[in-house]
């Protein structure tokens, strides 16, 4: 299971990608080997505002439904168009082609309050 | 811990993803992935542990009049070593369980019902052996049956590389007592499954099970065998619109309701039920009834989402539904109000909290090529 370093990540099984003012997010890929092949993903609003802990999208496998959460606050500048069509990528590549949404960071605390791999790691292993 | 197949280390072997399935730990999918699994079924072959289901045996010259008391469908027609798939009622006419009928030599019956319903449905059996048939002996030997589901269009060609019987023999819903797989002594061999497709069910001694499945998946290997989990065989059963109990089938429903009239006899001189079945069909059919229905918007109808009428009022629940794996389209099953239920009505289905319009569509949804 890979959990790349320079990512920061929640206890939910979401990742956050700092990338200036904003922040790319999508799920682990320890969330997407739990919940096997994705069939759907339902992404929200573009300027739609979101609070650290709300679920703001879904994540539809086969036999399953999962909520994606918000790590941060902040109001969503980008959702993924091509998980659309292929919500696939979700499994193929997590950290890159698969990611959901992208936020507009409004507190930089909130995103060095998240756990880092070590810790996201730690987590894992400790039986999430 | 839960319960355990005799298969539970080969399944971590083949590095299955272990679920608890009504307290039994069982593979929900392999590495391959639910979809792949699917496919496999559908296009080549896929091997599934069912070892978890139960087992009941009927002993005595009354054994078949037993079982046809306690089942809908007519088992009094049945011939030696045929079988029949049938609701099971309780005198309200709710449902018990399905289970498969299995008509061997004279004075022996095999019932086979779900596996999370074992304990019930052995309580119920032997309820009323007491009741109404207590010359019939009646006995719990799930734990003395492995058996093994290989399924899918590759199915007899991979299964008769590994026996000299001649499976053709085998017609659909006929089963064949100690034919030899693989050097083991199977104890029956049945052309049934859950899936929608060709395929066999092969009961076996639980020592026997790890050496058959091996020999197997062996001898699929060049036809792209995969083993296959619950996920596949829920997706499977789903697209053929094979009733799951606790979905589409309870006690809180007729199994006029869940639409299985083809295998309610009610012409029969009696079976536990036939009272209220009878009366609802003669009431001018059931008030509720299991539809399948197709969503118009993206999104997907998942168990237990309600289903609205098109002006939004809440009309009946979903008891299954999916992204289909080989049709591509969001569909489900669920109860509705009977004026609902005709093909081409339209309906909506409540997906976490927006409405999202649906038609209704006939069943089954696949149907293979050739039937």
């Amino acid at each position: 299971m890979k959990t790349p370093s320079e990512l920061r990540y929640t206890e939910d099984h979401e990742w956050l990608r700092p990338e200036g003012k904003s922040a790319r997010i999508g799920i682990t890929d320890f969330a997407q080997d739990q919940l096997g092949d994705v069939v759907f993903v339902e992404l929200p609003e573009v300027g739609r505002d979101v609070k650290k802990g709300e679920a703001f999208g879904v994540v539809e496998s086969v036999k399953s439904v999962s909520d994606v959460f918000a790590p941060i606050t902040g109001k969503v500048v980008a959702a993924n168009q091509a998980l659309v069509d292929t919500p696939e990528l979700v499994n193929q590549d997590p950290y890159g082609q698969g990611w959901i949404v992208e936020i507009e960071i409004a507190d930089d605390a909130e995103v060095g309050a998240l756990l880092d791999a070590q810790g996201y790691t730690a987590l894992q292993e400790g039986g999430h | 811990m839960g319960k355990r197949t005799p298969l539970y280390e080969e399944h971590l072997a083949l590095g299955g993803r272990m679920v608890d399935f009504g307290g039994w730990d069982m593979p929900v999918q392999y590495p391959a992935g639910i979809l792949a699994e699917h496919e496999a079924v559908r296009q080549r072959a896929g091997m599934f542990d069912v070892s978890h289901m139960g087992e009941i045996d009927l002993h005595g010259a009354r054994a078949l009049e037993f079982a046809d008391e306690l089942v809908t469908n007519d088992c009094l027609k049945l011939e030696e070593n045929q079988v029949l798939y049938s609701p099971m009622c309780y005198e309200h006419g709710g449902v018990v369980d399905d289970l498969l009928v299995y008509r061997l030599e004279p004075g022996h019956v095999l019932l086979v019902v779900n596996a999370a319903n074992t304990e019930k449905d052995v309580n119920w059996v032997m309820e009323r052996r007491q009741q109404l048939f207590p010359d019939v002996e009646a006995v719990d030997i799930s734990a003395k049956t492995a058996e093994i589901a290989l399924q899918g269009p590759k199915a007899q060609e991979i299964l008769q590389s590994l026996t000299s019987f001649d499976l053709k023999r085998i017609a659909f819903f006929w089963v064949q007592p100690d034919i030899e797989i693989a050097g083991r002594q199977a104890l029956w061999v049945s052309r049934t499954g859950y899936t929608g497709e060709d395929g066999f069910e092969i009961y076996l001694r639980p020592e026997d099970a790890v050496h058959v499945w091996r020999e197997i998946l062996r001898a699929g290997e060049s036809y792209g065998i995969l083993p296959c989990g619950l996920g596949a065989r829920d997706s499977l059963r789903f697209e053929a619109c094979l009733p799951l109990y606790g979905q589409e089938l309870d006690q809180d429903h007729t199994p006029l309701q869940s639409g299985l009239k083809y295998w309610v006899r009610l012409e029969k001189e009696h079976f536990t039920g036939i009272e209220p079945l009878k009366a609802e069909q003669e009431s001018g059919g059931p008030k509720r009834r299991l539809v399948g229905f197709r969503l118009e918007e993206r999104g997907i109808a998942r168990h237990g989402y309600p289903i609205l009428s098109p002006s939004g009022e809440e009309i009946g629940v979903v008891t299954s539904g999916m992204l289909s794996p080989t049709l591509g389209e969001a569909i489900g099953l669920g109860f509705v109000p009977a004026e609902y239920a005709q093909v081409g009505t339209r309906i909506a289905v409540s997906v976490r909290g927006r409405a999202i319009a649906a038609e209704i569509i006939k069943r089954p949804f696949y149907r293979r090529s050739g039937k």
